[in-house]
């Protein structure tokens, strides 16, 4: 394989893995702060994409994205006031379930008020053929985007997590719920605002991954998949090392290509998923000598 | 208690809507299963919502040779075991006279026989060729049959002097079928297909696998796909530098796909229904007029682009109406042996000719080879697209 | 003691002749086909139960081994040995009588699997990889086992989806009648519809009355030991690792069975049998059956999947369970049928009663 080849396969690995790890993120907010796995993570991010899609065609694009981001926060402080808020000591299977029942809600949702076809915000910069080229390894100027705007995202809530205050008392929620209630921190507020990072994150992924992937009413579904994939290899609640763990899944899936049928492509990454739980469930990064990458 | 409340009424509406049964002279009761939801939602959608707008208009005029047309439509959501049961309780219990449907091959495999040992009439909006082959004398299909496709696709590229070709296909029943037609056909059109993959139908981003069909140094490539994500196939195709012509099936034939693939669906060539270019048909074409008012009436009705999967349900309404009325009455075997003599029939995906041995009644020439110029779908030739 | 757990069982056998005779008496007899088939799905429902409200072990992937159960009968019974009859395995085969000859929908020559020997072997592959499958997976807790049994499923959907040995997308038809003993036949014609309902149902009885066995014994005592509190039960002595490997076995081939039964009565199968929706369904039932509630269960299975299979939903199939599982998991989640939901409520009523 020419060096060439083996940069572009990288480039398209990058791609894969930037979105997973956005999605993982998402799913690692709401697990620290409250021990719940999101399965509606997923439709979160296509919830960002069809509203600003549906928003862009009356406003400017910068708007109908924060719009949509907006929407979508509010969409997540609803599920946890409704649904997860009022809930007295529920079990683990219990908060899976509902979860896994809101997520099929909100998809069925979005069938009706959308309908089935699918939709994409116009790329940010430049159309569907432009592609920066360095050699013969292209680029579309969208995955810089996604690169770019995740990094910020990422940058943004270590900021967020680690200087402001709001930020330090869902921290304390998530290493200890009782202390941190005797220090006068709303549990039930920190669990709330959790969705709606979440959401927020969610969402904005959305909006920028679909001029690339297209948003459709079950574009969720799988992207949760991998989401979560990503969220367990990195360890469970710590995001660092999910962008760490997203890129080396999308590399791997990529490279896969050049050997596998392309079809097989999801089993690898689900085989990865299973071979993690059963050697080593607390993820590469899950240990003692790790937990200083573990901010939030 | 409010969920067993829901579950009572809706057991109890079940019960008492499947107990009609068919009033004799003035009505005919048709069925229909399409795959509305799920994973082939945008073949079943589009058709689902033809029907149903076909026979509202059909009965204000009167029906089908004077029988007010009660259609009984049902959601299968592409699962072979759901078609299973509709069509027996649409033969069985609804004593339905015919059957327009599924959506998809390997639905219509499945009630294939079903239909058969029920002496009722089966309309398929599937292309598979194994729904006609063996003939069984109910079941007819509507949908152009791939190999055509295939072969139409290698001609023009006999024209072009292309020997040496990658093949996508995605991984449901049409990619599936279409990838095995252009295998069989490609030897002898003296083509070699380098590369071949199939690609997940929910796939974000493919430019791993365009890259190998790259690195494979295809002089051309075959994407076969009935789903959007044959639109990404064509924009990474083109952000990694692959340059090569890029030829699509006729699953591409929906305006929306060439919308989604913005410029890089500039010059892609495929095969399809006259409907896509209905427009710009020349004043006399058999089909114009009949593409013309279907186009027309769908997107007045429904604010969406009409697309040729939503045209097979055009198709097999008017087919069965002709029949009908050749029979002169609502007998199965009469409208049967009708349905199989029909000749000229003029419809969105061709002209169809049946016969004791063809239920399958078009030819290659119901596809025209089409390209995308500025966005919009316009007939292929071949001297301007020289470069 | 005795007579009081069989009473169940004898009472659903007469709710089954029961239900026939009625449906040929109002003339819909045709009601008996989604009848049979939502048997069948039963047996994967009771099954879960077992593992899910008896053992306490979640799986979001159960739709996996009916698939693998009906997807492997389907494949034996279908695909043609005969270009390979010079072939020293399919010679021994024939030679056991496990093979048998026929013509495909051509005319030419075919030479497939007996669907008995079929079954059989669709059983033992679907509870060999339950075992493999279940002995790492079972010692993974909450979470982490439901994304296990959810990476499961997935798996076994994509690969039945991308292998075109099994027909892809398009799954695999015109799978032959699965002849049974004295003159029974697994099939779809119409004329056997009767039978066949009693074939289904005769399993699920069957599959019931081993269950309510196995949950009335020892076994069971040693099963809610693991559900209520699974390290105290390990300290106590029960092998909580084995009973838990046994549960996920036991109830993998009762879905492989429905599986290879239902393929045969269908005539054909495809990927959508292995989804992830298929699976949350059946996890939707068992909860709003009352987790640990085989009867609920059973009712709410043949209640849901008989209105399913008749599009009383229409397209909103999957939201309607989707917010089934939302709604009792909400207010109910140990089910609507649970006793203890039946007493809170009588309890209501007496209370307002008893208002001075």
């Amino acid at each position: 394989m020419s060096l060439d080849l083996l940069f572009q396969y990288l480039v398209a690995g990058i791609t894969y893995g930037t979105i997973y790890a956005i999605v993982a993120i998402g799913f690692n907010i709401i697990y620290n702060t409250t021990g719940i796995i999101n399965f509606a993570q997923g439709e979160f991010v296509m919830l960002g994409g069809m509203i600003g899609v549906t928003l862009h065609a009356f406003l400017p694009m910068p708007v109908a994205i924060a719009g949509a981001v907006a929407a979508t926060m509010l969409v997540g402080a609803l599920i946890e006031m409704l649904f997860i808020r009022w809930l007295r000591r529920p079990s683990v299977l219990r908060l899976i379930i509902i979860t896994i029942g809101l997520s099929i809600a909100i998809r069925e949702l979005a069938l009706l008020l959308w309908g089935e076809g699918v939709r994409a915000l116009p790329y940010f910069t430049g159309t569907a053929v432009t592609s920066l080229s360095v050699g013969d390894v292209h680029i579309s100027p969208q995955v810089l985007w996604v690169l770019g705007i995740s990094a910020v995202m990422v940058a943004a809530l270590n900021f967020f997590f680690a200087r402001t205050l709001l930020g330090r008392q869902m921290r304390a929620c998530a290493c200890n719920r009782e202390a941190a209630q005797l220090c006068g921190i709303s549990a039930k507020n920190m669990v709330t605002l959790s969705f709606v990072l979440s959401a927020g994150i969610g969402a904005l992924a959305g909006c920028v991954i679909s001029p690339i992937t297209y948003v459709q009413y079950d574009s969720g579904s799988s992207l949760a998949l991998k989401g979560f994939t990503v969220a367990i290899l990195g360890g469970l609640g710590n995001s660092m090392a999910a962008v760490v763990a997203g890129l080396l899944l999308g590399t791997l899936e990529s490279f896969s290509i050049w050997v596998m049928p392309a079809a097989y492509k999801d089993v690898i990454a689900i085989s990865i998923l299973l071979l993690i739980l059963f050697v080593r469930p607390s993820g590469l990064f899950g240990n003692a000598e790790a937990a200083r990458l573990k901010d939030y | 208690m409010k969920t067993s409340g829901i579950i009572a009424t809706l057991v109890l509406s079940s019960l008492l809507g499947t107990g009609t049964t068919q009033a004799k002279g003035s009505t005919i009761k048709i069925g229909a299963i399409f795959s509305v939801t799920g994973p082939a939602a945008n073949l079943g959608g589009p058709e689902a919502r033809t029907l149903e707008m076909l026979v509202q208009d059909a009965n204000k005029k009167g029906g089908i040779g004077g029988n007010q047309i009660e259609l009984v439509l049902k959601d299968s959501g592409s699962s072979p075991e759901k078609a299973i049961s509709f069509a027996k309780q649409l033969i069985e219990e609804d004593k339905v006279f015919a059957i327009i449907g599924p959506s998809t091959s390997g639905e219509t495999l499945k009630i294939k026989g079903i239909a058969e040992e029920g002496k009722t009439i089966l309309l398929s909006c599937a292309a598979a060729e194994a729904i006609v082959n063996p003939v069984a004398s109910y079941v007819f299909k509507v949908a152009p049959n791939d190999s055509h496709a295939a072969r139409r696709i290698f001609e023009q590229m006999k024209r072009m002097g292309i020997s040496k070709i990658g093949l996508l296909s995605s991984n449901t029943g049409f990619g599936k079928a279409g990838k095995e037609q252009v295998e069989k056909a490609a030897p002898g059109f003296g083509i070699a297909i380098v590369a071949n993959e199939v690609y997940e139908k929910e796939a974000t981003d493919l430019t791993a696998v365009v890259t190998k069909l790259k690195a494979a140094n295809v002089q051309a490539f075959i994407n076969w796909s009935i789903e959007p994500a044959q639109a990404i196939v064509i924009k990474n195709a083109r952000q990694v530098g692959l340059d090569v012509p890029i030829f699509q099936s006729h699953g591409f034939g929906n305006i929306q796909y060439a919308k989604a693939a913005g410029p890089a669906a500039e010059g892609v060539i495929f095969p399809a229904s006259r409907l896509l270019v209905a427009d710009s048909l020349p004043a006399g074409d058999k089909q114009k007029p009949v593409l013309l008012k279907y186009k027309q009436s769908y997107e007045a009705r429904y604010h969406e682009d009409a697309s040729t999967f939503g045209g097979h349900a055009h198709d097999a309404l008017l087919l069965l109406g002709k029949a009908v009325e050749k029979a002169g009455g609502l007998d199965k075997e009469k409208v049967r042996t009708a349905l199989e003599g029909l000749q000229g029939v003029v419809g969105t995906a061709g002209v169809f000719n049946f016969s004791a041995h063809d239920h399958g009644g078009l030819g290659m020439d119901a596809f025209e080879m089409q390209t995308v110029k500025n966005g919009k779908f316009v007939v292929y030739n071949d001297m301007a697209a020289k470069k | 003691m005795r007579r009081r757990r069989n009473l169940p069982i004898v009472a659903l056998a007469l709710a089954v002749i029961a239900v026939q005779l009625l449906t040929a008496a109002a003339g819909k007899p045709q009601y008996l086909t989604q009848l049979t088939m939502a048997g069948y799905y039963s047996l994967v429902i009771v099954g879960l139960t077992l593992l899910m409200g008896y053992t306490g072990q979640i799986s979001l992937g159960h739709a996996g081994f009916f698939a693998i159960g009906g997807y492997t009968s389907g494949l034996l019974t279908t695909y043609n040995l005969h270009p390979r009859s010079g072939q020293l395995l399919v010679s021994l085969l024939q030679a056991c009588g496990l093979l048998v000859a026929g013509q495909d929908m051509y005319g030419a020559d075919l030479l497939v699997v007996r669907p008995w020997a079929a079954c059989v072997v669709a059983l033992l592959v679907t509870t060999g990889i339950a075992y493999l499958v279940g002995k790492p997976v079972l010692k993974l807790r909450g979470h982490y086992l439901a994304m296990a049994t959810l990476g499961f499923g997935t798996i076994v959907y994509k690969v039945v989806l991308g292998s075109s040995l099994v027909g892809a997308a398009d799954g695999i038809s015109d799978i032959p009648a699965f002849p049974l003993f004295a003159g029974l036949v697994v099939t779809g014609k119409s004329a056997l519809r009767g039978q066949n309902y009693y074939v289904a149902w005769g399993l699920v009885l069957a599959a019931m009355a081993l269950l309510t066995n196995l949950i009335n014994s020892r076994v069971g005592r040693a099963l809610r030991a693991i559900h209520g509190a699974e390290d105290a039960a390990n300290a106590m002595g029960v092998d909580t690792g084995r009973y838990k490997l046994q549960m996920f076995v036991l109830s993998a081939a009762l879905a492989a069975l429905g599986g290879v039964f239902l393929t045969h009565y269908n005539g054909g199968i495809g990927p959508s049998e292995a989804s992830v929706m298929k699976s949350v369904r059946y996890v939707a039932i068992v909860a709003v059956g009352g987790m640990a509630n085989l009867w609920g269960a059973l009712f709410m299975g043949v209640l849901l999947n008989f209105l399913s299979l008749r599009g009383s939903f229409g397209s909103y199939d999957d939201a309607v369970f989707g917010l089934i599982l939302l709604a009792i998991m909400l207010f109910a989640p140990d089910g609507l049928l649970r006793a203890e939901f039946v007493r809170r409520l009588r309890g209501l009523r007496r209370g307002q009663k008893a208002a001075p």
